[in-house]
C-alpha cells in the first residue's frame, strides 16, 4: 500500500519527524478556502502516486493569494503519467540552503532493510547512485537504528556538528518508522536545511507491506481510493489477483508464475494480453464466475484464456466449476480452455459436451495460439 | 543421492489438523514420504491419517525424531511456527504458507542462520525427490527420477516445466520452489550449491520470474563455479513495472528486476533462456549431448 506525500508526512510527524504542516484540497472551492488563511509564500503539490511530478508541473510556488489559486486549478486539472490528480497538498514553503537525502528501504540481496543517505538530495536516488555513487552512505539494518549507529551515519553525510545531531534523530526515527509501520520504504528526499539550521522533511513516501496491514489497523485510513482500480479493488476482495493492461485477450489462469507465463506465451504468438489474473488454486466456481465478470468488463476483451494446470486438484472437477460458472453467464466472446492433469480427457469431454462457446487446446502453446487466431478475427 | 530430501528425512507437519496439512499430510505419505507426527498446539493426542499430533515442535521431535517440518500455519503466526521448528532442532523448514509480512520473515531467516537451519519458502510449493519423498503440495505423478535439479520461484510455472521434462524423457533429481516472497530462505545460488555437489544431477532447470536479483546473482556464480548445464525460464516479460504480479516478489521496483536484465545476464554467462516452457527440454537435451 502507498502513502501519498500528505499521508505519509502525517505519519512522520506522529514518529516525531519535522515536516511543514499542510491541508488537502480536491476542487478549487477547497483550494480557496485553505489559502485564504495561509502565510505566503505557499508550495503546491499535486497528491498522486507516481513519481517526476515536479518535472510533469505538479508542484508549483505561489506569492500570493491570486497566483496560488491560478496554480491550484491548474494541477488540479493536470494528468501526469496517465493519472488525472485527483488532489493537491497546499503548505507554506520552506526556504531552502542546501537538500539531503534519506530512506530506509528493503534489500532483497541481502534479506535486510538498508538505510541510505546522501548529501546530494532533491533527486531520484538511482540517479544518484549513477552519477555520485561516492554521494551515498548506505547501512544494513534488521532493527531500528541504536542512537550511535544514527551518529556515525550522520557525521558522515553533515559537516556541521550539530545539523549532524539533529539529523541523527531524524535517521533514528525513519528507521522507527521503516519498522514499526512494516514499511517496504520510508523515503524523505529532499530532507531540507533551512537558513535557520533547521532540518525538515520537504516530501515523504512511504510504501507499506500489504501482508502485514491487520498489524496497523491505525494506518488503513490512509488507504487511497481516489487512485485505485476498482476492477483491482474488487479482484482483490474476492481473493483473486488482477492486473489490467491494455491487450485483447483477457486471461485466467492458476498460480502467479504460469499467469506471467501465459501473458508472455500470448505476446510471443503475436498477441496482447487484457490482464494478468490469477485465479488461486482452486476450482471454485464463485471464483471463476468473479474473474470472468471482471475480465468480460474490459471492452477491449475479444477473447478469453482460460489456462489451468490441474495438478492435485482433478480436471473433470475443474471442468464441472466452469461449466457451473458459464451456465449462469452471458458470455459474448469465444472462449479457449487449456485444462491438464489428473483426469484431463475427462474434464475436455465434459467442457466440449457442455454446449458451451468453449474451444479446447491440449497445450499452453496451443491455446495461446488458438486465442490469438480468435481476437485477431 | 538428490538434495535436502530422501525417503530417510523424518518429516513434521506444522498445521497438520487444518484443512490443507490434512489433505496434503494424505497426499505425502500416499507418495513415500516418512511422516513421523505433527503439530497444532492444543491438539496435541490426536491423530490424522494414523499420523500422531503434538502441542509442541519440542515434544514431537523428542518423540518422532524428526528433522524436517512443513509448515501449513496461517500467515500471521507462521513466522513464529518456523522460528519454533528451528528452536526445536529441526533443520530443514519448509514453508508453504503465503502472505507472511516480510519483516516477520527477516526475522526467521536470521533465527535460522544464527542455528544453522535451513528455510525454503515462504510462499513456496515445497521441494519433491522424484521416487523417494515430497514435502509439499505438487502433483507427485507428473515428476520422475533422475537426472535434472529444479529450482524454482513458482508453483504451477513449475509444473508446466517439469511435465515437459517427463514427457520427454527427462527426470528429475529433486525439484524446489523456492517461494515468490522477497525474502526467502533458499536462493537461486543456494539451491546451486547444493546441485553442484549432487552425483545425480546432470543438468538444472532455474525458473525465475522478474523482480529482484537472484536470477542476476545466479548468474555470476554460474560464470564463476558452476560446472553443470543450466537452462533459464524467465517469466514476467510482459509485466508492467511497479505492478505487483500475484507474488509478493514479482515486482519491478525502479530499474532493477526486469526480464530484460535477467535474460541479459543469464545469455551473457551461456546460459539459454527458454521463450516458450515446451523449449525447456530441447535446450537441456543440446547442452547434454556436448
Amino acid at each position: 500500500m502507498k502513502l501519498l506525500e500528505w499521508a505519509s508526512k502525517e505519519v512522520f510527524r506522529k514518529f516525531g519527524i519535522p515536516t511543514q504542516t499542510g491541508k488537502l484540497a480536491r476542487t478549487v472551492e477547497e483550494a480557496k478556502e485553505i489559502l485564504k488563511g495561509m502565510k505566503y509564500p505557499v508550495v503546491i503539490k499535486a497528491q498522486v502516486p507516481v513519481g517526476g511530478r515536479g518535472k510533469a508541473g505538479g508542484v508549483k510556488l505561489a506569492k500570493d493569494y491570486d497566483e496560488a489559486v491560478k496554480k491550484a486549478e491548474e494541477i488540479l486539472n493536470l494528468t501526469i503519467k496517465g493519472i488525472k490528480v485527483k488532489k493537491i497538498l497546499i503548505t507554506e514553503a520552506v526556504d531552502i540552503a542546501k537538500e539531503y537525502y534519506v530512506s530506509v528501504t528493503l534489500d532483497r540481496r541481502t534479506s535486510k532493510a538498508v538505510f541510505i543517505t546522501s548529501k546530494e538530495g532533491g533527486v531520484d536516488i538511482e540517479e544518484i547512485a549513477r552519477t555520485k555513487p561516492e554521494a551515498i552512505v548506505k547501512k544494513h539494518i534488521t532493527e531500528p537504528l541504536k542512537p550511535y549507529e544514527a551518529r556515525e551515519l550522520a557525521f558522515q553525510v553533515f559537516e556541521d556538528n550539530k545539523l549532524a545531531l539533529k539529523a541523527a534523530g531524524i535517521y533514528q526515527k525513519l528507521s522507527e518508522v521503516y519498522f514499526v509501520t512494516d514499511a517496504q520504504l520510508a523515503e524523505i528526499n529532499p530532507l531540507v536545511v533551512t537558513p535557520a539550521n533547521d532540518l525538515v522533511a520537504v516530501d515523504a513516501k512511504i510504501i507499506l507491506d500489504d501482508n502485514a496491514l491487520f498489524r496497523h489497523p491505525d494506518l488503513l485510513q490512509y488507504k487511497d481510493m481516489d487512485y485505485v482500480n476498482p476492477e483491482e479493488e474488487e479482484a482483490k476482495e474476492a481473493g483473486l489477483s488482477f492486473v489490467k493492461l491494455d491487450g485483447d485477450i483477457g486471461c485466467m489462469v492458476n498460480g502467479a508464475g504460469l499467469a506471467m507465463a501465459t501473458m508472455d506465451v500470448i505476446k510471443y504468438w503475436g498477441g496482447e494480453p487484457a490482464n494478468f489474473l490469477d485465479v488461486g488454486g482452486s476450482s471454485n466456481p464463485e471464483k471463476v464466475k468473479k474473474a470472468m465478470d471482471i475480465i468480460l468488463r474490459d471492452p477491449n476483451v475479444k477473447v478469453v484464456f482460460i489456462n489451468i494446470f490441474g495438478g492435485i486438484t482433478r480436471c473433470d472437477d475443474i471442468a464441472a466449476g466452469l461449466i457451473e460458472a458459464f451456465k449462469t453467464m452471458d458470455v459474448r466472446v469465444p472462449v479457449v480452455v487449456r485444462l491438464t492433469g489428473t483426469n484431463e480427457e475427462i474434464g475436455r469431454k465434459m467442457l466440449a459436451e457442455s454446449g458451451l462457446p468453449l474451444k479446447t487446446a491440449g497445450t499452453m502453446s496451443e491455446g495461446a495460439r488458438m486465442a490469438v487466431e480468435l481476437a485477431r478475427g | 543421492m538428490a538434495i535436502l530430501l530422501t525417503k530417510e528425512n523424518r518429516v513434521i507437519v506444522q498445521g497438520i489438523t487444518g484443512r490443507d496439512g490434512s489433505f496434503h499430510t494424505k497426499l505425502m505419505l500416499d507418495y513415500g514420504t516418512n511422516v513421523v507426527g505433527g503439530v497444532t498446539p492444543g491438539k496435541g493426542g490426536q491423530e490424522v491419517h494414523g499420523v500422531p499430533v503434538f502441542n509442541t515442535v519440542k515434544e514431537a521431535v523428542k518423540e518422532t525424531g524428526a528433522d524436517t517440518s512443513i509448515i501449513f500455519v496461517p500467515a500471521k503466526f507462521a513466522a513464529d511456527a518456523m522460528m519454533e521448528a528451528i528452536d526445536a532442532g529441526i533443520k530443514l523448514v519448509v514453508t508453504i504458507t503465503e502472505g507472511i509480512p516480510v519483516n516477520d520473515v527477516m526475522k526467521a531467516r536470521l533465527f535460522a542462520e544464527e542455528r544453522g537451519a535451513r528455510i525454503i519458502g515462504p510462499n513456496c510449493p515445497g521441494l519433491i525427490t522424484p521416487g523417494q519423498a515430497k514435502v509439499g503440495i505438487m502433483p507427485g505423478h507428473i515428476f520422475k527420477e533422475g537426472g535434472i535439479g529444479v529450482v524454482s520461484r513458482s508453483g504451477t510455472l513449475t509444473y508446466e516445466i517439469v511435465s515437459h521434462l517427463t514427457a520427454n524423457g527427462l527426470g528429475q533429481s529433486t525439484a524446489i520452489g523456492i517461494g515468490g516472497d522477497p525474502i526467502i530462505g533458499t536462493k537461486f545460488i543456494d539451491a546451486l550449491r547444493l546441485f553442484k555437489d549432487d552425483p545425480q544431477t546432470e543438468a538444472v532447470v532455474l525458473i525465475g520470474e522478474i523482480g529482484g536479483t537472484d536470477e542476476q546473482d545466479a548468474a555470476d556464480y554460474i560464470a564463476k563455479e558452476f560446472n553443470k548445464p543450466v537452462v533459464a525460464f524467465i517469466a514476467g516479460r510482459t509485466a508492467p513495472k511497479e505492478k505487483r504480479m500475484g507474488h509478493a516478489g514479482a515486482i519491478i521496483m525502479g530499474s532493477e528486476g526486469t526480464y530484460e536484465e535477467k535474460r541479459k545476464k543469464f545469455e551473457s554467462v551461456g546460459v539459454p533462456v527458454a521463450d516458450l516452457p515446451e523449449e525447456v527440454p530441447r535446450l537441456l537435451k543440446e547442452l547434454l549431448k556436448r
